[in-house]
C-alpha cells in the first residue's frame, strides 16, 4: 500500500534535487528545468494532499500551477533567448556585467 | 453529484475586468493601428486605469465575499488597489517620454504594465492561496518581460534574467509552503485555514511549521527582504527606469498586500510564532539595506537598497500586527509610492539619450540650474529619509507608535537608528545638486511635460501626506478588517 507519505517523501525529495540544481548548475536553461522541477514536485504533493483529504481544491491548484509554468517557460526561454543573442552565452557566471 | 455554480458578481470583480479589457484593447490598437494610432497608447492606457480607480471606488466600504469564497470585497482590497492604481499611472506618465527616447516604445509595454496592475489586483483581492497565487504570477511574469524590455541592451538583458531565475525559483519556495499549509490544515481557503487553526489542537504542527517557513521565504523573495533581497539592486538597475519605479512602488506593495493578508489573516493565530522571525528579517532588512545604500554611487542602485530599507519599516508593522500597525502599513506603501516614484521621476529628467547620469556626483548643481527638480527631489529625499513635514515622516512615526504600543521597544530603537543612518545617504544627493559647483559637462533635461506633471503630482502628495495625514488616516482605519471568506 502507497501512503500518502511515500507521495510526500518522494516530492521532498524531487524538490531538493531541484534546489540543488538551480544552486549548483551553471547554464540558464539547465537552471530553469531545476526549477520546472520544483514545480512538479509542489504538483505531486498538492496531488498526493487532494487525494488524501478527498478534496478537489488540491487538484484545482495543479491546474493552475501547470498554466502558470508553461506561461513562465514562454517567457523564460524568451529572456534566455534575448540574452543568448547579445552575448552568445547562457551561463549565470558569464552574465555579470553588474555584481551579483 | 450535486453541483452548484457559484454566485457570479460581476461587479465584484469590475476594477480587474475593466484593465484586463483595456489591455486587450491596447493589444489590437498597437496590432492594427497607423503611426499616429500608436501615440494613443499611454492616453488609453491612463483612461483605462482611471476607470478602474472609479470601479474600485465603488467597492470602498463593502464587506463581503464572492465566487465561493475567492475574492473579498472590502476596503482593504479597494485601499490597495488605489496604490497599485496610482503606482501604475505614475509609470505611465514617466514612460511617455522615456520609453520614446530610449527607443522601447512599443506598444505591448502598456499592455504589460496593465496585466501586471490587474496582477497586484488579484493578489490584493484573492482571499484563497490559489487566487494569491495567479495574482502573483500573472503580476511576476508581466513585470519579468518589462525588466528585459530594452531587449538591445545588455544590462536590461541581465536584469530580466536574474529577475527571472530567482523569481520562478522563489515562486517553487512559496508554492511549496503552500501545499504544506494545505496539507497540515486541508484548505486552501483563507477563511478555513484561519479557522482550523483557531481550533486548540493543530493539527500535523510540523507540517504547518514547515510550511510557513516556505511562505516567508516566497513572500520574502518578492518584497526583498534581506536575505533575500539578492536580486534588488541588480535588477532595480538594469531594469529600464520607469519599470523600476514600477517595481519599487507597485510590485512591493502587492507583495505585501498577499504576505498580509495570508499571515495576518489567515495565520493570525500562529502569530507568536511567526513574529520572532519577522522580528528579525525585519531588524536585518532595515540594517543591511541602509548600511549598503551608503556606499553605492549609482543612483539607481541607492534606490533599489533604500527600497529594501523601507521594506525591513513595513515589516515591523506587520510584526506589531495589531489595527494600528496594519493601518500604518497601508498608509506607509500609499507614502511609499509617492516618494520613490517621484525620486525615480528625477533620475528620468535628468538622463539623456544614451546618457544616464546615473551617478550622484552627475547631480552637481542641478539644485541651482534646476530650481524645481531641485526642490522635488529635496523634498523626495526628505520624505524618504523621514523628516517632517513629509509623507515619510509622518508614515514612519505611525509604524514605529504601532510597535511600541504592541510592545517591541527594541525594535523601534533599531528602526530610529536606521532612519537615522539613511538620513545621510538620502541628504547627500540633496548636498551634491545644492553645494557641489556643476561639472564641466552641461546639463541638460530633457523635454519631457508627462515626467514633470508627474513630479508635480508626486512632490504635491508627498507634503500634502505629511502636512495632512488624517484625511488619509481617517479613511485607512477603516480598511485594517482584513475579510477572509
Amino acid at each position: 500500500m502507497v501512503s500518502v507519505e511515500h507521495y510526500l517523501i518522494l516530492s521532498g525529495i524531487l524538490f531538493a534535487i531541484g534546489v540543488i540544481g538551480v544552486l549548483t548548475r551553471r547554464n540558464a536553461i539547465i537552471v530553469f528545468m531545476c526549477i520546472e522541477l520544483m514545480l512538479n514536485a509542489v504538483n505531486l504533493s498538492f496531488v498526493a494532499f487532494a487525494r488524501h483529504f478527498n478534496d478537489m481544491s488540491g487538484h484545482i491548484f495543479v491546474f493552475m500551477i501547470m498554466t502558470v509554468a508553461a506561461a513562465e517557460a514562454a517567457v523564460g526561454l524568451a529572456i534566455i533567448l534575448a540574452i543568448f543573442r547579445n552575448r552568445e552565452t547562457v551561463d549565470v557566471d558569464e552574465i555579470n556585467i553588474m555584481k551579483w | 453529484m450535486e453541483f452548484t455554480l457559484p454566485a457570479i458578481k460581476i461587479g465584484a470583480i469590475a476594477p480587474e475586468l475593466i484593465l484586463v479589457c483595456s489591455a486587450a484593447g491596447l493589444m489590437m490598437l498597437d496590432a492594427f493601428a497607423k503611426e499616429r494610432g500608436k501615440t494613443l497608447l499611454p492616453i488609453l492606457s491612463i483612461v483605462g486605469l482611471a476607470l478602474a480607480m472609479v470601479a474600485s471606488l465603488k467597492l470602498w466600504g463593502k464587506s463581503e465575499v464572492t465566487f465561493a469564497g475567492m475574492v473579498a470585497v472590502d476596503s482593504y482590497r479597494v485601499f490597495f488597489n488605489i496604490i497599485f492604481i496610482i503606482g501604475a499611472l505614475l509609470t505611465v506618465l514617466l514612460s511617455m517620454n522615456y520609453t520614446p527616447r530610449e527607443e522601447i516604445d512599443r506598444g505591448e509595454y502598456y499592455v504589460l504594465v496593465l496585466l501586471a496592475t490587474v496582477g497586484m489586483m488579484v493578489m490584493a483581492a484573492g482571499t484563497d492561496l490559489i487566487m494569491i497565487f495567479l495574482g502573483l504570477e500573472l503580476l511576476s511574469i508581466s513585470v519579468y518581460v518589462l525588466a528585459g524590455f530594452a531587449r538591445g541592451q545588455l544590462k536590461s538583458n541581465e536584469a530580466a534574467l536574474k529577475y527571472f531565475l530567482l523569481g520562478a525559483f522563489a515562486s517553487g519556495f512559496l508554492l511549496y509552503g503552500m501545499a504544506l499549509v494545505y496539507g497540515a490544515v486541508g484548505s486552501t481557503n483563507l477563511a478555513m485555514i484561519a479557522e482550523t487553526l483557531a481550533t486548540p489542537h493543530l493539527p500535523a504542527r510540523v507540517l504547518l511549521m514547515v510550511g510557513v517557513g516556505l511562505l516567508v521565504v516566497g513572500f520574502g523573495f518578492k518584497v526583498a527582504i534581506v536575505p533575500f533581497h539578492m536580486w534588488t539592486p541588480d535588477v532595480y538597475e538594469g531594469a529600464p527606469t520607469s519599470i523600476t519605479a514600477f517595481m519599487a512602488v507597485g510590485v512591493k506593495a502587492a507583495a505585501f498586500a498577499g504576505f498580509a493578508r495570508v499571515f495576518i489573516g489567515a495565520l493570525g493565530a500562529l502569530h507568536p510564532d511567526w513574529t520572532m522571525v519577522l522580528w528579525v528579517l525585519a531588524v536585518a532588512t532595515m540594517t543591511v539595506g541602509n548600511l549598503a545604500a551608503i556606499t553605492q554611487s549609482n543612483i539607481k542602485r541607492m534606490l533599489a537598497y533604500s527600497s529594501i530599507a523601507h521594506a525591513g519599516y513595513v515589516l515591523v508593522g506587520m510584526v506589531a500586527g495589531n489595527e494600528v500597525g496594519r493601518a500604518s502599513m497601508l498608509f506607509y506603501l500609499l507614502a511609499y509610492t509617492f516618494m520613490q516614484a517621484g525620486a525615480f521621476g528625477v533620475v528620468i529628467m535628468l538622463g539623456q539619450k544614451g546618457e544616464p547620469r546615473l551617478n550622484i556626483t552627475d547631480y552637481a548643481g542641478v539644485g541651482h540650474k534646476y530650481p524645481l527638480i531641485g526642490v522635488a527631489m529635496a523634498i523626495f529625499m526628505f520624505s524618504l529619509g523621514g523628516i517632517p513635514p513629509t509623507a515619510g515622516f509622518v508614515g514612519k512615526f505611525y509604524l514605529f507608535g504601532a510597535a511600541i504600543k504592541a510592545g517591541y521597544v527594541w525594535l523601534v530603537i533599531l528602526g530610529v537608528i536606521n532612519s537615522a543612518i539613511s538620513i545621510y545617504y538620502y541628504l547627500r544627493v540633496t548636498v551634491v545638486m545644492y553645494m557641489h559647483e556643476e561639472g564641466e559637462e552641461v546639463l541638460a533635461v530633457s523635454r519631457a511635460p508627462a515626467v514633470a506633471l508627474a513630479l508635480i503630482l508626486t512632490s504635491v502628495a508627498t507634503l500634502g501626506l505629511g502636512i495632512f495625514p488624517s484625511w488619509i488616516w481617517e479613511p485607512v482605519q477603516k480598511t485594517v478588517n482584513l475579510l477572509l471568506g
